[in-house]
């Protein structure tokens, strides 16, 4: 059983066709990497999974139930591709508001609320205003949340975006030892080198799906010894 | 219960931002003082005449009346004495013709002038009269006691009194419309800044039902509405000394209602903005018209297809169902009917929010 299956979406929006037949999964303890340039549609396929967007044909199922669902928000843990803060609260105000949201009972929120805040080393910074935040810290935060309330799949919309190497790296290791526990996370970036990091890539040029498999599998497939060059060549491809 | 948890987090981001804050508790009643200032002079603007000519009588009636009355050298031109002297009306008396010139720019006095030269008339008229009836009286045609005499009159105030200024016939209104613009405003803009900030889209991601935050965003809101309201009826009531005939309680309920429409209106009218800069735009476009149909202009007047566009205006019903209760003293009974359709028109918006959110999460 797959913990997302995206199978043969399509999606217009006006006349524009933004995704075109895209099918995909994401398994038990694995990270999936969602690659593509700019604007090739990959938040486009995040929202079509947490149910945000309707796809016009195909089907997404999370935990074999059908989306959009609303209860099995529940069960994932959505990070944005802007840090959407409420930049008056305190961060822990902000935890609390999204605990409640998620249903995390009263007597287990102060815990998941450490936990998470301990996970991306922002324990000291509680009580802040997430307005006075750096940049780094309120993507933290923002990962902080998606986090609050265990959710078994993790869909991050460009997690490491405007991070320092330190911190993305941090972060990644955050994604590999939440895998090791179980979950199963959808990644989206356009920072190449993190693809490496994922078990299994899909690339997605111009809201269609080039190529699946894990990073090797693709770079024997194309005959390159990076992800980004395939790209490249595709470009190139498409001009010649 | 997650709409609580949408309200509480509102109240709570109001309580940061001060200014906001200040915008709907203090804004309003800083307005409505000033208004008071304003429009607290009842007595209509003196007019100042020049005359030529006019018998003592009728100077003494004019002086009387409360006009500033010059006698002025006749000009040959017109224009210049009214503009040399700074009058408002000219009057030349030459036999029995009375020559009236008006300085058609001083709109806020002609009424008063016009009503002088109607009290100069029935004089001229009176005085005649009363030298006939004299003559009459000495050549034994009459009985003295058969001289008709004037009128008697007995003044008596109903819906206040003589102390009545044009604010208080206003401030039911003002005060109904102060409530629906701040908060339509306010709450407007906050929907408008979740969704602009992307922490809709953050909210939506949560197992959160979509009335939740509509629901929450009444509360929260409404909440703070309240307490403007409080604070703005008895502001008036106890410090500007406004007259309130009925129940203070109803002015309350009515203005609460006034609230929770604005409220549901500004957040479904945030819908359509797509920036604080869009939102402001709203104003001239379905504020200001209310304010011409909401009480300050006498609706029952109007030509009968703008008594049309007045109904489908909320703030037409809040402005009646106040005037009845502040001027004409009445209970629930009277105003039951506004309430209503200020709760359904509230109710309808609300409806309307929560299908309109489906933009942004298909579910």
């Amino acid at each position: 059983m797959h913990a997302v299956e995206v199978s043969g979406i399509s999606k217009s929006f006006g006349k524009t066709e933004v995704l075109k037949d895209i099918s995909f999964s994401v398994s038990k303890g694995e990270i999936v990497g969602l690659i593509g340039p700019s604007g090739s549609g990959k938040t486009t396929v995040v929202k079509t999974i947490i149910g945000m967007e309707k796809a016009d044909e195909g089907k997404v199922t999370v935990q074999n139930q059908r989306m959009p669902n609303r209860l099995l928000l529940n069960q994932i843990g959505y990070m944005a591709q802007s840090d959407a803060l409420y930049m008056e609260l305190s961060a822990e105000q902000q935890l609390v508001f999204f605990s409640k949201l998620y249903g995390v009972p009263k007597n287990k929120r102060k815990q998941r609320i450490s936990e998470c805040m301990g996970l991306v080393d922002l324990e000291k910074d509680l009580s802040k205003k997430v307005m006075i935040y750096s940049g780094g810290m309120k993507r933290r935060l923002s990962l902080a949340l998606a986090l609050l309330h265990e959710p078994d799949i993790l869909v991050l919309d460009e997690p490491t975006v405007g991070i320092d190497p330190r911190l993305r790296k941090q972060i990644w290791e955050k994604l590999q030892l939440l895998k090791e526990q179980g979950g199963s996370i959808l990644v989206t970036t356009h920072v190449m080198d993190e693809a490496e990091r994922c078990d299994r890539l899909v690339l997605l040029l111009e809201g269609s799906v080039l190529a699946v498999g894990t990073p090797q599998e693709l770079k024997n497939q194309f005959n390159t010894d990076s992800i980004e060059s395939i790209f490249l060549l595709k470009k190139a491809g498409e001009s010649a | 219960m997650r709409m609580l948890a949408v309200a509480e987090r509102i109240i709570q981001q109001i309580f940061k931002d001060r200014r906001t804050l200040a915008l709907m508790l203090v804004a309003p009643l800083l307005i409505l003082t000033l208004v008071y200032f304003l429009f607290q002079t009842d007595q209509e603007s003196i007019a100042r005449i020049g005359e030529t000519g006019l018998t003592d009588p009728m100077g003494d009636q004019l002086e009387e009346a409360d006009v500033d009355l010059v006698s002025v050298e006749p000009n040959e031109s017109l224009k210049e004495l009214l503009l040399n002297e700074d009058l408002d009306a000219y009057f030349l008396l030459e036999d029995d013709l009375l020559q009236v010139t008006y300085n058609a720019s001083s709109t806020t006095t002609i009424g008063s002038v016009k009503a002088q030269i109607a009290g100069l008339r029935q004089q001229h008229f009176a005085l005649q009269v009363e030298e006939v009836m004299m003559k009459a009286a000495e050549s034994g045609l009459i009985q003295p006691d058969e001289a008709p005499g004037f009128l008697n009159i007995e003044e008596t105030y109903e819906f206040g009194s003589d102390e009545t200024t044009f604010f208080d016939t206003i401030s039911p209104f003002l005060i109904g419309f102060f409530v629906f613009f701040f908060v339509f405003l306010i709450s407007g803009i906050s929907l408008l800044r979740e969704r602009t900030t992307g922490t809709l889209d953050r909210l939506l991601a949560t197992p959160v039902k979509r009335s939740d935050i509509v629901f929450g965003y009444l509360i929260g809101y409404g909440i703070f509405a309240v307490i403007q309201t409080i604070i703005v009826v008895f502001y008036s009531t106890y410090i500007l000394d406004i007259q309130i005939a009925g129940s203070i309680w109803y002015v309350l309920l009515i203005n609460s209602l006034i609230a929770f429409v604005a409220l549901a209106f500004g957040l479904l009218l945030s819908t359509f903005a797509n920036s604080e800069l869009q939102m402001v735009q709203f104003i001239p476009i379905v504020v200001i018209p209310q304010i011409f149909f909401a009480g300050l202009l006498p609706v029952d007047s109007l030509q009968e297809w703008l008594q049309v566009i007045a109904k489908i205006m909320p703030l037409y019903y809040g402005g009646d169902a106040l005037k009845a209760v502040m001027i004409f003293g009445r209970g629930i009974d009277d105003i039951l009917l506004d309430l209503f359709i200020l709760f359904g028109i509230a109710i309808v918006f609300t409806f309307i929010n929560i299908q309109a959110l489906k933009k942004y999460r298909k579910i």
